[in-house]
């Protein structure tokens, strides 16, 4: 039975979906797309995926939603003035392609086999050999460790990508623009409570992953959020491109990650495979490493190019 | 129908209307827009998977999970590659548009010398 | 650890976990280094891949023993396996040789000299080339379709700001637009991957393969991989970002781009045609794949024919190029159908790659010379060109050469392949279209040449002269994918190349050259004032007339393909194109 709380969720989420696709001015559909992005963790958490609804509300929604915007805000006048409209036909083209693709879809989900196919059992017979309890954490760090780590290598490609945007005058300086603020306001007073408990919280946060839900990305984004915080408050500034230790803070993660794969070969026998009794800790180290570097990496890939010299 | 295929469904029309958007809006802020909520509907395709291969007490079946929490984070990446790309587009030229380019030749038909 | 698992890695299986990891650890090691020595941490690297990669060759294609690694000694379905079997070994064999010859000539534009600061340009190239060499490395070896995803975004992430190093608001352009179309297509894709494990339970290739049958989902699922990987390859007509892209990076980039980015995606495309679902895709949608390909061949290589700039010719180039690499789907298909062996077909697409990889690369990396020491890269004023520049000129012509197919190149025995294979499986029609490939490709490699050596008064003053690095390592690249087929005629047993190198092949290559001569005076942009040209295009009269308009048709159609709107709609006709051709064809 389709539940009343469920059809109202799905209703709000594909209008606000049509709001941030059709809205006329650029700013308000990205306003609408923000919305729509935190809704969309309730609908993860009614299909049970937990960790993956505080994944949608820290990155899919938190960091995307401000990445956008600020590119909305950034760029609000050339919207409003060199919106080109699409022709006619293209919009009746798209629209009916869009939809045939939408029905092929939608018949795809209903065909998906019955009973479904599901590794769950086999997950759940293997999560011993892990160490942890939590059955994602035992997927993402032991079984496909791989994918993590590469996913970590893919975050550092980035940020090399986006550094290699800058105007070549502000190579080796700050991302994002500087921030200025009055000391005695309501950001730089966020600026000096939050961070303490948004810590706190991150490593409460990759500490339970193991068991229960949540893990290093989300940790991870916390601290992110929290270090944006403090640059926007104009309490701290991003250490310029060229601060070694700020490159050593990128590259720590994904090199522990890799060192401890390598233990793995020595001592079980296969890159990515940890010791026996040592699992869980070994998996420990590896993402109090990594929570750190990805919190830089967010920090960084919101920040943007290099736009400041470093002093 | 019950729930789980209610999503599906939900998921195949945010598929359809990213692709509608991408197609259409010119402005790449928009396409971008559009970008993450074809995301968003092949990550509830993967989450609908993930609830209907529910077993061992597990209330979905983890690795589907796993693997979409390794996707969002990619989107993420790409969406800030994107953005950066964007803002230095406008920098540099002033304007958004990502129109081709006048063809090489096109108006000089003949050729010859 | 499961101990069963334990028996499916090989000796030697550690190699395919180096391959993808030392280039990532080189890029680590490089971004905190920084400034100069960064370099020299790059080229440690690659001396340490490419050692890595001749070892899996020497395993795989020497001793016959594919290899293969379990990660975490997990199994799939749970866990994921890397494999390197004979396409494997051969594409990172080439990928590492091109990755090398591409660093050595790299060296003159992208050195930091001593006591200078970091730069942008400098740091950025050295990190980004390792960065792709790790995600093509990766798309190789792995047997995880997810794996593959990530994978293809460690390429596009480091392909796409190769293409703006130069920071022109142009170039910028160019790079928006390739990643946003990219960013299409890994969505595509990673919704087929999805579907599949909806479906199946699994992501592993093999396990796909033993699994898979006929249903919707998995139809779909097959048509949603495939174009989401022909957007990142760029096949026509999905083309709309490559252009600009591939000609407006600098030429060391160009290089990666053309030589090595496009092959990650369509060996994908081969990975997910002939070995997860060889039963599943019929002749019909290999047809379809096909016809993308030759419609690329004939389009791509007519608007190289018209352009004003040598680099966006050889960008055009590659868009036909690509086009050949499509060529094998529906042979390897109708061989299988017939009940034959489908290896040759197989062996004909990689044997392409490869002799492609090189002879593209080298063909950039000639270009970016010319640019640099002539000034500009327009076509029409290269006179001077092949006295002040010998070398660099001649590789251009060996490397055009390799792309004609002529012998002894890779092309050419791959081409003989895909022509016994079209005999045997009766689609004779796609060796017209091979042959008109090779005569256009000749007609524009002429068209350069004629306008190169033509003579000026006295002798051209070059800007700078090229390095002489550059110079050589652009020719060793053109001479590899020259000598390619002597190498491959050895290893692939087959009836057909027995006796491949004869006068006859000698004469077929004149008729080739001829035939080339003929279309440039037909259709060139810009004749040489030459004896030949002029003379050849009088002669031609009326015709020419006839068939510039016909290019001047087909430019046009181009132009009008790559436009975003045209483009994407076309990218979403093909996915129900496809599924609607799968479907038919059960």
């Amino acid at each position: 039975m389709i539940d009343v709380l469920n059809l109202i969720l799905v209703a709000m989420v594909l209008g606000l979906a049509i709001w941030a696709i059709a809205a006329r001015d650029a700013f308000a559909a990205t306003v609408g797309f923000l919305v729509y992005g935190l809704l969309l963790a309730l609908v993860w958490v009614s299909l049970r995926a937990i960790d993956v609804a505080l994944t949608e509300v820290a990155i899919g929604a938190g960091l995307t939603g401000a990445l956008l915007i600020g590119a909305a805000s950034r760029l609000r006048k050339v919207q409003a003035s060199g919106d080109e409209r699409p022709a006619v036909l293209t919009r009746v083209l798209g629209g009916l392609l869009a939809a045939a693709v939408t029905v092929a879809l939608a018949a795809c989900v209903l065909w998906l086999p019955d009973p479904p196919p599901t590794l769950g059992a086999v997950v759940a017979a293997n999560m011993g050999a892990t160490g942890v309890g939590n059955p994602i954490t035992g997927v993402l760090m032991a079984f496909r460790a791989l994918d993590t780590l590469l996913e970590a290598t893919v975050l550092l490609f980035a940020v090399i990508g986006v550094w290699s945007l800058s105007p070549d005058r502000f190579w080796g300086g700050r991302a994002g623009p500087a921030h200025r603020s009055d000391p005695d306001g309501i950001l730089a007073w966020l600026g000096r409570v939050l961070p303490p408990i948004g810590i706190v919280i991150a490593i409460y946060i990759l500490w339970v992953g193991a068991d229960e839900p949540g893990g290093k990305f989300q940790g991870a984004t916390i601290l992110a959020a929290m270090w944006t915080l403090v640059i926007m408050a104009g309490l701290a500034d991003v250490p310029p491109a060229s601060r070694r230790v700020l490159r050593l803070g990128l590259v720590l993660g994904p090199a522990v990650f890799i060192a401890l794969g390598f233990v793995g070969v020595a001592l079980a026998g296969a890159f990515l495979a940890w010791p026996a009794g040592l699992e869980k800790a070994l998996i420990v180290v590896v993402e109090i490493a990594l929570m750190p570097s990805l919190a830089v990496t967010l920090g960084l890939l919101l920040a943007g190019t290099l736009q400041r010299p470093s002093r | 129908m019950d729930a789980t295929t209610l999503f599906g469904l939900c998921a195949a029309v945010l598929v359809g209307l990213g692709l509608y958007g991408l197609v259409v809006n010119p402005q790449p802020l928009r396409k971008l827009i559009a970008f993450n909520i074809i995301g968003n509907g092949i990550f509830m395709i993967c989450a609908v998977i993930a609830r209907r291969g529910a077993a061992a007490g597990f209330g979905g079946d983890p690795v589907p999970q796993a693997l979409l929490i390794t996707a969002i984070v990619v989107a993420f990446a790409a969406s800030a590659l994107a953005v950066a790309t964007l803002l230095r587009l406008h920098e540099e030229t002033g304007s958004t548009s990502i129109a081709p380019e006048a063809p090489a030749d096109a108006g000089r038909g003949s050729g010859g010398h | 650890m499961p101990a069963h698992t334990a028996d499916m890695t090989t000796p030697g299986g550690l190699l395919l976990v180096l391959a993808v990891l030392v280039p990532v650890l080189g890029l680590l090691a490089g971004l905190v280094v920084g400034g100069r020595q960064a370099r020299s941490v790059v080229l440690l690297t690659i001396a340490l891949g490419l050692a890595i990669a001749l070892a899996v060759a020497r395993e795989v294609l020497f001793r016959s023993n594919p290899l293969a690694y379990v990660l975490g000694g997990w199994a799939p379905p749970l866990g994921i396996i890397l494999q390197a079997d004979g396409l494997s070994a051969a594409m990172m064999l080439a990928a590492a040789v091109v990755v090398a010859g591409i660093a050595v000539y790299a060296g003159g534009n992208f050195g930091t000299a001593r006591g200078e600061p970091e730069s942008r340009r400098s740091l950025s190239f050295w990190l980004l080339l390792l960065a792709v060499w790790g995600g093509l490395n990766l798309v190789f070896v792995t047997r995880d379709l997810f794996t593959g995803y990530v994978a293809l975004e460690m390429l596009t992430f480091a392909a796409v700001p190769l293409v703006c190093l130069d920071g022109s608001g142009e170039t910028i352009r160019a790079a928006l637009r390739y990643l946003l179309f990219a960013l299409l297509g890994s969505m595509l894709y990673l919704l087929g991957v999805f579907l599949l494990y909806g479906t199946y339970g699994t992501v592993d290739m093999a396990l796909l393969a033993a699994r898979a049958g006929p249903g919707l989902t998995t139809m779909a699922a097959i048509a949603l991989l495939t174009l989401g990987l022909l957007a990142k390859t760029a096949l026509f007509p999905l083309h709309l970002w490559l252009p600009p892209a591939h000609s407006g990076a600098p030429p060391a980039a160009s290089a990666i781009l053309s030589g090595l980015v496009v092959k990650g995606s369509w060996f994908l495309v081969v990975r997910v045609w002939l070995d997860v679902f060889p039963g599943v895709v019929p002749v019909s949608a290999a047809q379809l794949l096909a016809a993308c390909g030759a419609a690329a061949i004939l389009a791509g290589n007519v608007v190289a024919l018209r352009q004003q700039r040598l680099k966006l010719l050889v960008a055009y180039s590659t868009v036909a190029q690509i086009g050949y690499l499509f060529v094998m789907f529906p042979l390897a298909a109708g061989l299988a159908g017939l009940g034959l062996d489908a290896a040759p077909a197989r062996s004909a697409g990689l044997l392409q790659a490869m002799s492609h990889a090189l002879a593209k690369a080298a063909m950039f990396m000639a270009a970016g010379l010319i640019y640099k020491s002539v000034g500009h890269d327009r076509i029409a004023e290269l006179a001077g060109c092949a006295r002040a520049m010998p070398l660099t000129v001649l590789t251009f012509a060996l490397a055009g050469i390799a792309l004609m197919g002529l012998p002894p190149s890779g092309a050419y025995v791959a081409k003989k392949l895909f022509f016994d294979a079209a005999a045997a499986s009766g689609q004779e029609w796609l060796e017209f279209v091979l042959n008109a490939g090779a005569f256009l490709t000749a007609s524009y490699t002429i068209l350069v040449l004629a306008h190169a050596l033509r003579p000026v008064g006295g002798r051209l003053l070059l800007k700078a002269p090229p390095s002489r690095a550059g110079e050589l390592s652009a020719l060793v690249l053109a001479l590899a994918s020259l000598l390619l087929g002597f190498v491959a005629t050895g290893m692939i047993p087959h009836a057909s190349l027995s006796g491949a190198f004869t006068l006859a092949g000698l004469a077929a290559a004149l008729v080739v050259l001829a035939v080339g001569a003929v279309v440039a005076a037909a259709l060139g942009l810009q004749l040489p004032p030459v004896a030949g040209g002029s003379a050849l295009a009088g002669l031609l009269g009326p015709l020419r007339r006839l068939t510039v308009a016909a290019g001047v048709l087909v430019v046009r159609v181009d132009g009008g393909l790559r436009h975003w709107p045209v483009a994407s709609i076309t990218l979403l006709v093909l996915v129900l194109g496809f599924a609607a051709a799968i479907v038919n064809g059960h």
